[in-house]
């Protein structure tokens, strides 16, 4: 069991460290994503099924959809 | 011979994940990074309810749950930015 | 319960292998709506036989693994639907050997001519990278 947890860490620091060196932004959100999957499943393995199901709820459904709004009106700024 | 099945399965299930990744950081554009996206989280769930079953508690299941229904949400809006609104 | 369980085991492994086929597929194949394809209809299946073969391995919990699947059934098509309708109205490309664009040719059939938002080519295959600012 424990090679899920190196497995799980291993996908969840190759996706943070993309998510910081990625040049676009709707790139990034998309990793940001991939973050929040792999932080609720740790949130599992250790045994907190309530914080990891806010994690799930919030990490996949409102951070992703805010992150594209933010995105989408800077651009409208910039223009 | 159950365990060893699960735990071949977990195997597979592992890597995956890990070619999903590959695509994830590598995708030329960003609706093949979305598939990733999708890719790893039905890859996911079923790792979850796995691990529902290793432990015994039913209240795995449900974050599961949560992830099946709020999942769909982040690629819909991702279309939604593609298509000129969000 | 023995056959039970080892029809669960043999449900579990197909199930994992068909995953490991569409994560392989969005690996290997050439452009984004053929990772599209296989990255949701082999996933969607591997997904749905891991379930099963999980839930046949514990039957107490089966009515939640089905509403799981059914959930799961539901919204996964729909979204891979959207993502792939809109990429195509954003103008990423088709791969080099494709042979035909039915969606490109019916749009142009219904009235809709070649220069409007609809199919114009904006963007090249590669993400747009912002100038850094200085």
């Amino acid at each position: 069991m424990i090679i899920v947890d190196i497995l799980i860490c291993l996908v969840l620091l190759a996706a943070g460290v993309g998510a910081m060196l990625q040049r676009n932004l709707v790139a990034s959100s998309v990793l940001v994503g991939v973050v929040s999957l792999m932080v609720s499943i740790l949130f599992l393995r250790i045994g907190a099924p309530d914080v990891a199901m806010t994690e799930a709820a919030i990490g996949a459904g409102l951070s992703t959809v805010i992150f594209l709004i933010a995105v989408r009106r800077t651009e409208e700024e910039e223009q | 011979m159950v365990d060893r099945v699960l735990i071949l399965a977990m195997a597979l299930a592992g890597a995956g994940m890990l070619l999903a990744l590959i695509r994830l950081l590598r995708g030329p554009n960003i609706p093949s990074r979305a598939v990733a996206l999708d890719v790893l989280t039905l890859i996911t769930m079923p790792v979850m309810v796995g691990l529902a079953i290793t432990s015994g508690r039913v209240i795995y299941l449900d974050v599961a749950l949560v992830y099946g229904i709020l999942s769909f949400l982040g690629v819909i809006s991702l279309a939604r930015y593609f298509d000129q609104g969000v | 319960m023995a056959a039970l369980d080892i029809i669960g085991a043999l449900l579990v492994l197909l199930g994992s292998l068909f995953l490991f086929l569409g994560a392989l597929g969005i690996l290997r194949m050439p452009d984004l709506y053929n990772r599209m394809q296989t990255g949701t209809k082999a996933t969607t299946l591997g997904n749905m036989l891991t379930l099963v073969g999980l839930g046949l391995l514990e039957p107490a919990w089966l009515p939640k693994i089905c509403l799981i699947i059914l959930f799961v059934l539901i919204t996964n098509p729909l979204s891979s639907h959207a993502l792939a309708r809109a990429a195509h109205r954003a103008g990423y490309p088709l791969a080099a050997g494709s042979v035909t664009d039915a969606l490109r040719e019916d749009e142009q059939a219904g009235g809709i001519e070649p220069g409007s938002t609809a199919c114009q080519v904006r963007d090249p295959g590669s993400d747009p990278q912002p100038e850094v600012a200085e």
